[in-house]
């Protein structure tokens, strides 16, 4: 290509607008010298002032975020001072209890940095707590993904992406809490072990592989180590840029408003306010792991001692968020059966290596599970909220109902020991609630979404009870009902009709119903359960009678408008500045 | 339904409005915006803030050197007054800085929301017709579609070519067979441990040998082989090295309970296992493998503290309750010439978790 097919008409003009600005910024000289070399400018300009709604629950994201930034900042400091080494070495740091004691490098390491190198327990600890807060962050903005259906098109793959952001993570801290060899972490690693040999076919050579030889040889915690801290977090930057780069570039979702529609997104610009608010959020989030780094003591490795495996603690739990597979192995019955000689560990398989893969698919799919029933191919920015879509909600409190229920079983000997309960009992009713508790909590929820909603449609219609009852000339007692706000009304209604699928309505111009018929029947079948019970928002028709209907009755109380007795002083609804509660006429 | 369908080209949902959207709500100025007295007030105030900040990162640096940390560990509640003052200064820092931009946001920049139209995620028709005819044309010029021959080829090339990093893993490890027939510890492999015919049967933790009349009924001993204590006088020494201590423990661990003979309900073959009510099983769960330590001794119940399966030791190790699916593994033992324990031979059968070719070895 020759250079004349160049356009330089710009050049000349962009170096004379730079050259003859009267007086350019301090700002704008930087970014012009930056934009000659790197030619940001055009993905800048759209960037720094976008818009971002405000929302309290959009912040929860914003706090994984922030937690794995900080892990990457302690994490770096760590490595500087941790040897990832199974090599027997004998201690003799500042640590009494342990001095003299025969353990691995990556213990005595451990050690070395807890109680030789200053601020080296701190960094231990803030690390550990951003970890813990990372997962519980993730998994709490998943659910208010969720929730407010933010994960319908087109962020379903952002949705995914989030979905294997949590797998990784847990990943990630199982890793990393089994680098101190401490004794509580190899206990951890031995029941790994445990499950890998329980693989089919493969168990005993994987085992074998990764330990490099028998349990538990010298390989796994350097292997675990390159994991963590290269790995794994490559992984994990990757998918949060993807995850961030597709937040932008479909532009965040906002709570329906007035003037907040499906087409616009309004809030505050990137620059200044969301990025003060943003970037003050990461001190704060560090500041409070900091401060939980300083106050609360989490993961005293120097007390469980070095790694035996002749040796055990009572209550030896994972982290918590490993808790839930570790409760379903609890309670699972000990099954085992053999084929053609070889062994098949279903009570190791089902909760470890079926258990949490299929669970992790189930979140994966739920969104395109919806878009499938709801047969809906629109882009949907506005959130829904959760009394909205009753049966989304209640597939996800049935589904956390089951991670709760199991994760508390993760814990049975420490409820069996304070509540002073047999273990036995506990067991068995971890058994009943892990199926009976999700399926009780679907019906729970659905219903109460149910009735929230009838209880919205009501205001709109009928206004708020003012908790002001009136008395009829012919005795009969009501309470008075004053209307919303115009934008509080339009706030509930603005909301789409949720309409029941039906294979009659997919036929082609014809009237020739739709191939795979059988499909289509479970589909109508699911779309019905979804949606039929749920209670839409009123017609424009439906709310004008109800006002006129309104209308009437205040013209049979209107003698008391305006005067202190209509009640409105105590509702919270209305201003009251200026009036009194003393009869004025 | 066929008007969503029709929808799904248009990307903006018809939302059935029953009521007229009111617009945005008018903007409200704050205090800050309108008296200058709140706005001083509020600029001293983010200043203040990040004036704590500064005075935390001194407080920080002097924290640094004033304490040590070495000896200093359990004042301040089991703190240690170094991780105490650093966490505290370096938090409170951290936090007046967020704090203070934040309420600089929120009191003094500009506050005026805006609106942005969104724009549907997928790109314009006509960029999406260029992209896919690029695309076809570069598919086109390649010829991958005429030449059969080039492409499968190449995909025969290319998936032989992902057999090289998964055959170099290979050497990540042994496999099973090779540990239990080339490593040369004792006991190597999965069906082997280091227990053998006149191995003694020594204390956990000290090393001394065991004399079966030392052992009151009730009494439940963590056991180990006398190799994981070599000294001069029995020879072990140099029998086990570095990684294989370990092993060996994660193996052979045993437990040792004395019971009265009338109650061991002895499985059939083993009634000449024990000496004198003593019973020894092997310490690893058959579980996922945690050593198992909680004893109770009315009931000679032995419960894992891990995943609380529990073992009757009276009963030939059986399951009574939890997870796992096998009984404990009992060692043959009987009392040498001088009266202390030793074992028979070694475990008739692999000791920790299952696994798939376990009944095979």
């Amino acid at each position: 290509m020759s250079n004349s097919s160049f356009d330089t008409s710009k050049v000349a003009s962009t170096n004379a607008t730079a050259a003859t600005a009267a007086k350019p910024t301090k700002a704008g000289v930087v970014a012009n010298w930056a934009d000659e070399r790197l030619g940001l400018g055009t993905a800048m300009k759209k960037n720094l002032r976008k818009v971002f709604p405000d929302h309290w629950s959009f912040m929860l994201g914003e706090i994984a975020l922030w937690s794995f930034v900080i892990l990457l900042l302690t994490g770096g400091f760590l490595t500087l001072w941790y040897d990832p080494s199974m090599a027997e070495v004998t201690y003799e740091g500042a640590y009494d209890p342990m001095r003299g004691v025969h353990m691995s490098a990556s213990y005595a390491s451990t050690l070395h940095l807890s109680f030789d190198v200053r601020g080296g327990l701190l960094m231990r600890q803030i690390h550990h707590w951003a970890a813990m807060l990372f997962i519980a962050a993730m998994l709490v903005h998943m659910m208010r993904v969720a929730f407010t259906g933010a994960y319908r098109k087109p962020r379903e793959l952002n949705w995914v992406i989030g979905c294997i952001l949590l797998l990784l993570g847990t990943i990630e801290g199982f890793t990393g809490y089994s680098l101190p060899d401490d004794l509580l972490s190899g206990t951890g690693v031995r029941a790994a072990d445990g499950f890998m040999k329980a693989s089919p076919v493969i168990g005993s050579y994987m085992s074998f592989f990764i330990f490099g030889g028998e349990f538990p040889g010298e390989a796994v915690i350097p292997r675990f180590y390159v994991a963590h801290v290269l790995l794994i977090p490559g992984i994990l930057l990757a998918l949060i840029a993807a995850h961030m780069l597709l937040l932008v570039y479909h532009k965040h979702t906002q709570w329906p408003g007035p003037g907040r529609t499906n087409d616009n997104v309004v809030g505050y610009p990137m620059l200044p306010v969301y990025a003060a608010k943003a970037g003050g959020f990461f001190f704060i989030v560090f500041g409070v792991t900091a401060v939980m780094g300083a106050l609360l003591t989490i993961n005293p490795v120097w007390q469980y001692g070095p790694y035996d495996p002749t040796k055990v603690t009572a209550g030896s739990q994972p982290d918590w968020y490993m808790g839930w597979p570790d409760g379903a192995l609890r309670i699972i019955p000990g099954w085992e059966s053999e084929i053609f000689g070889y062994l098949i560990s279903w009570n190791v398989m089902i909760p470890i290596l079926i258990l949490p893969p299929l669970m992790l698919m189930v979140l994966i799919l739920l969104p395109f599970i919806e878009s499938w029933v709801t047969g809906d191919k629109r882009e949907h920015h506005l959130l829904q909220r959760p009394r909205d879509a009753p049966t989304r909600t209640a597939v996800m409190v049935a589904l956390m109902t089951f991670y709760g229920v199991l994760w508390a079983a993760g814990g049975n000997d420490i409820i069996a020991i304070k509540l002073h309960l047999s273990i036995n009992q506990i067991t068995y009713a971890f058994r009943v609630l892990t199926f009976l508790g999700p399926i009780i909590a679907f019906i729970i929820t659905k219903r109460w979404c149910i009735s929230l909603q009838r209880h919205d449609r009501e205001k709109v219609l009928h206004g708020y009870e003012t908790g002001v009852i009136m008395r009829s000339p012919e005795g009969g007692y009501s309470e008075r009902h004053l209307p919303i706000s115009e934008e509080k009304a339009y706030s509930l209604t603005a909301r789409e009709r949720d309409e029941v699928w039906s294979p009659e309505s997919e036929t082609d111009a014809n009237g020739i119903p739709a191939p795979g018929t059988r499909v289509n029947r479970l589909r109508a079948r699911l779309s019905a359960n979804m949606f039929g019970d749920n209670v839409q928002p009123p017609t424009r028709e439906e709310i004008e009678a109800a006002h006129h209907h309104a209308e009437h009755e205040h013209q049979l109380q209107s003698a008391l408008d305006g005067r202190s007795a209509d009640g409105h002083q105590f509702d919270g609804h209305h201003s009251v500045e200026g009036e009194t509660l003393s009869r004025d006429d | 339904m066929s008007t969503l369908e029709e929808r799904g080209s248009d990307n903006t949902p018809a939302v059935p409005e029953p009521i007229p959207n009111p617009g945005l709500p008018a903007h409200t100025w704050r205090p800050t915006d309108v008296d200058p007295a709140k706005e001083k007030r509020a600029e001293r105030q983010v200043a203040a803030f990040f004036l704590v900040s500064a005075i935390c990162s001194v407080l920080f640096v002097v924290s640094y050197f004033a304490f040590d940390v070495g000896d200093n560990w359990t004042t301040f509640g089991g703190l240690g007054a170094s991780t105490l003052f650093l966490g505290l200064t370096l938090g409170i820092g951290l936090m007046s800085i967020g704090v203070g931009v934040i309420h600089w946001a929120r009191k003094l920049m500009a506050d005026h929301e805006i609106m942005e139209m969104r724009h549907p995620a997928a790109s314009s028709v006509e960029d999406r017709e260029a992209t896919v005819e690029a695309l076809n044309t570069g598919i086109e010029e390649s010829g991958i579609g005429r030449r059969p021959l080039v492409r499968n080829s190449l995909l025969g090339a290319v998936g032989l070519i992902g057999i090289a990093p998964l055959v170099a893993l290979r050497d990540l490890g042994p496999t099973p067979n090779e540990v239990a027939e080339d490593a040369d510890y004792p006991g190597a492999g999965l069906y082997r441990t280091v227990w053998q015919q006149g191995m003694p049967i020594v204390r956990d933790a000290i090393g001394t040998k065991i004399k079966a009349e030392d052992l009151e009924v009730g009494d439940l001993v963590n056991a180990a082989p006398e190799i994981l204590y070599p000294t001069e006088e029995n020879g072990w020494e140099g029998a086990l090295e570095g990684v294989e201590v370990q092993i060996t423990k994660s193996k052979a661990a045993l437990l040792l309970l004395r019971m009265d003979p009338a109650e061991i309900q002895a499985a059939p073959g083993r009634e000449n296992w024990t000496v004198d009510g003593i019973i020894a099983y092997s310490k690893i769960c058959t579980h996922v493998g945690c050593p198992i330590s909680l004893n109770e001794r009315t009931t000679h119940h032995l419960l894992c503290p891990c995943h609380q399966s529990t073992f009757d030791l009276a009963d030939a190790g059986k399951v009574i309750f939890g997870p796992a699916a096998r009984p404990l593994p009992q060692l043959p033992i009987e009392v040498d010439s001088e009266g202390y324990l030793v074992a028979v031979s070694d475990f008739d059968e692999p000791v920790g978790p299952s696994f798939w070719e376990r009944n095979k070895g």
